[in-house]
């Protein structure tokens, strides 16, 4: 977890980048996907924000809709994303394809299948450089091997004529950080970059991403279902939940102050090794909306324990507003903000902190 | 690699062994398993009744009276060493390693016949192929880009209309066309591509067409359906996010890997058209493999169907090993 106490996120256009009521719509033959419906978040350079939230919530489609991966697609994109002053949404495919790769950079859940099985690993992350940079193929070469060299890739020159099948899991999401970072870029989105990766290299794998954060002064984006890794990666955290923001704020508020049912129920169900051996996880029951038919009133009413706690039929009726109950931190739901923080400390907390017998 | 091509050859040489004994079992012995002599199926329909000594004679001046595996051993070594054939009157006529026999009925060497009728077979074949695959591979990408849109469905309405339509319909209605309406070839005759191009040219180019036209359909669909696969691939994905232009990320990335199927049908295709395009060869007159098989089958020329038999054997055989052998340069997982 981050102890150091970061300063509030700049409410203003002034942010590097900066995402307002963000919405993306699929039409299918089934009805009108709602897979993103009024995100905002700001993101400045050097900062490191979390995006937690169960499959389908709607993460790797924002990722997608900032780096222009859905034009061209049947997607229908609203809202303003404002990267370094510029408007993203309303730029044609060339302005985007000429940002892609260069000033914004993306690595993928998989790196397997997110290279191309045909293509040498070198040749993959120098076309990256080559199509930004008016360079010889030699010296593209030779920006790839001291890429490869600077995310920890052995023998380089050597490794650079390999494919991807004869690279390890680690090695190859290595290789794709190469790739996302040759250009330099200014933002980096990283979609689920441990998920498909044992223990000990995420870790190695997050390290890295941290280091070339400080070194690039990039902003990063993290989206990841995990919260051990938004805790120890993280500077901002959103959590979402059916396409909306339900939660955001630093780090440290998500983890010691959160306050809306959806987020007690992720730290209930995350395993930690500082808690009793004995202690069971608690998963949220139910599972995720229907994003085409978005329950009424607030999305997460229907797994809520705590509806009883609002007046009235509020939650299945009144969509909750996302609001601040602390600086820099916003919570959507309709319980007070005094009776959340009474219901997190006397139910929750018990049951997600460490007990008093610590495992030997 | 090299490994890996000799492993093939070795495969290769052993299906072709086998294709040998097959076809020796199934035509040389089959006529002697159904008690009727093989020599009528040799030399014609002889009038001596079965076990007269005329017959046993004949059965002995071509072997038919050694033991089987005696039998196999030579035509095994004719194969490979060739011989003198006589009909005990005319002067012996020499033939040649790979001697596949004589054929009485055609009076000639079946190896002569092979010889005639294989470049036209095979120019068929490549012409053709090379136009339906340009051809098939084009509409299909074009198709896949666009799903649903008007070319897609142009393109692929077209392409089951092609795949419906037989060879000996197209056939006759591009000779109606092009040579009596349009009067714009004037029967054609093959001729070797070498002492004439442009007559092989003309000879060959509505053959193609027609050949290709239903192999392109075929391949127009599969290179549609893997080029959707491939587009939703997670690697196409990351080639638009290192900010690559549409052109690169379709034929480089996607295309790339969208091909490496259609190489094997392609090669498999051709191998197997080599010996079997008979409809297209009987409709534009043209005498290839096709048109010696079936006129030997219908002649009971049993010298010239082996032959035929293991020259399309060979074909499909060397086509498979160079598709093999391309694929591991293509797909650097194999091999």
């Amino acid at each position: 977890m981050t102890s150091t106490p970061l300063a509030a996120p700049v409410e203003s256009a002034t942010a590097f980048l900066s995402v307002r009521d963000l919405h993306v719509h699929f039409p299918t033959d089934d009805g009108l996907v709602k897979s993103v419906d009024g995100l905002s978040f700001e993101l400045d350079r050097g900062e490191i924000l979390g995006i937690v939230g169960e499959s389908g919530s709607g993460k790797s489609v924002t990722s997608q809709a900032i780096m222009g991966l859905h034009k061209g697609s049947r997607a229908k994109i609203s809202g303003t994303i404002q990267f370094g002053g510029r408007e993203l949404i309303s730029a044609s495919e060339e302005d985007m394809r000429s940002l892609r790769g260069a000033e914004m950079a993306m690595i993928f859940q998989d790196p397997l299948s997110s290279l191309h099985p045909f293509y040498s690993i070198g040749d993959q992350i120098a076309e990256a450089y080559l199509v930004h940079n008016h360079v010889s193929k030699r010296d593209a070469r030779k920006r790839t091997v001291e890429m490869l060299e600077t995310v920890g890739i052995p023998n380089p020159d050597k490794r650079y004529d390999d494919y991807p099948h004869q690279f390890s899991g680690g090695m190859r999401q290595r290789a794709m950080i190469a790739m996302a970072l040759i250009c330099e870029p200014k933002l980096l989105i990283a979609d689920e970059p441990t998920t498909a990766l044992d223990v000990t290299v995420q870790a190695q794998i997050l390290e890295l991403i941290k280091e070339l954060r400080t070194e690039l002064n990039s902003a990063v984006i993290l989206i990841t279902h995990d919260l051990g890794v938004v805790a120890e990666t993280c500077d901002h955290v959103v959590v979402m939940y059916g396409g909306q923001c339900v939660e955001k704020g630093l780090v440290d508020d998500l983890f010691y102050k959160p306050e809306m049912p959806y987020t007690w129920g992720l730290l209930g169900s995350m395993p930690r090794l500082d808690r009793g051996r004995q202690t069971r996880l608690t998963p949220i029951p139910g599972s995720p909306p229907s994003l085409i038919n978005v329950p009424s009133g607030c999305v997460f009413h229907s797994r809520c324990r705590f509806t009883d706690r609002v007046e009235g039929d509020r939650c299945t009726t009144e969509r909750p507003e996302l609001l601040p109950c602390a600086p820099g931190h916003e919570v959507r739901c309709h319980i007070p903000h005094a009776e959340r923080e009474i219901i997190f400390l006397e139910e929750i907390r018990p049951a997600i902190e460490p007990t008093e017998e610590l495992p030997t | 690699m090299i490994r890996f091509i000799a492993i093939r050859l070795i495969g290769a040489l052993a299906v072709l062994w086998v294709v040998s004994l097959v076809t020796f079992a199934l035509f040389q012995l089959g006529p002697e398993l159904s008690h009727t002599s093989p020599v009528y199926y040799y030399i014609g329909r002889v009038p001596f009744p079965k076990g007269s000594t005329q017959l046993k004679l004949l059965e002995h001046r071509f072997g038919f009276d050694l033991p089987v595996w005696q039998q196999y051993l030579e035509y095994m070594k004719h194969l490979f060493v060739g011989q003198n054939i006589t009909d005990g009157v005319s002067d012996p006529v020499h033939c040649s390693a790979p001697c596949f026999g004589y054929s009485f009925r055609q009076n000639e060497l079946v190896s002569t016949l092979l010889v005639r009728a294989a470049p036209v077979s095979i120019s068929l074949c490549i012409g053709a192929a090379l136009m339906w695959l340009v051809g098939g591979v084009t509409v299909g990408t074009i198709s896949a880009l666009r799903p649903g849109s008007i070319g897609d469905r142009i393109g692929m309405i077209g392409s089951l209309a092609a795949v419906s339509l037989p060879i000996f319909f197209t056939g006759p209605l591009m000779l109606l066309v092009f040579e009596y309406k349009l009067k714009l070839l004037t029967d054609p005759q093959y001729v070797s591509v070498f002492s004439d191009p442009v007559g092989w040219l003309k000879s060959l180019i509505l053959p193609w067409i027609c050949l290709a036209f239903l192999f392109a359909a075929l391949y127009a669909r599969l290179t549609r359906s893997n080029m959707l696969e491939v587009m939703s691939e997670d690697y196409i994905r990351t080639a638009r996010a290192k900010g690559l232009d549409r052109r690169t990320v379709v034929i480089k990335h996607g295309l790339r890997a969208a091909l490496t199927p259609i190489v094997t049908i392609f090669g498999i295709d051709i191998g197997t058209l080599i010996g079997s395009t008979v409809i297209t060869e009987t409709v534009f007159n043209l005498r290839g493999l096709g048109y010696l098989s079936i006129h030997s089958i219908t002649t009971q020329d049993l010298p010239v169907i082996m032959g035929v038999t293991l020259v399309a054997a060979v074909a499909l055989v060397v086509s498979n090993v160079i598709v093999d052998i391309l694929y591991s340069v293509i797909d650097p997982r194999v091999g």
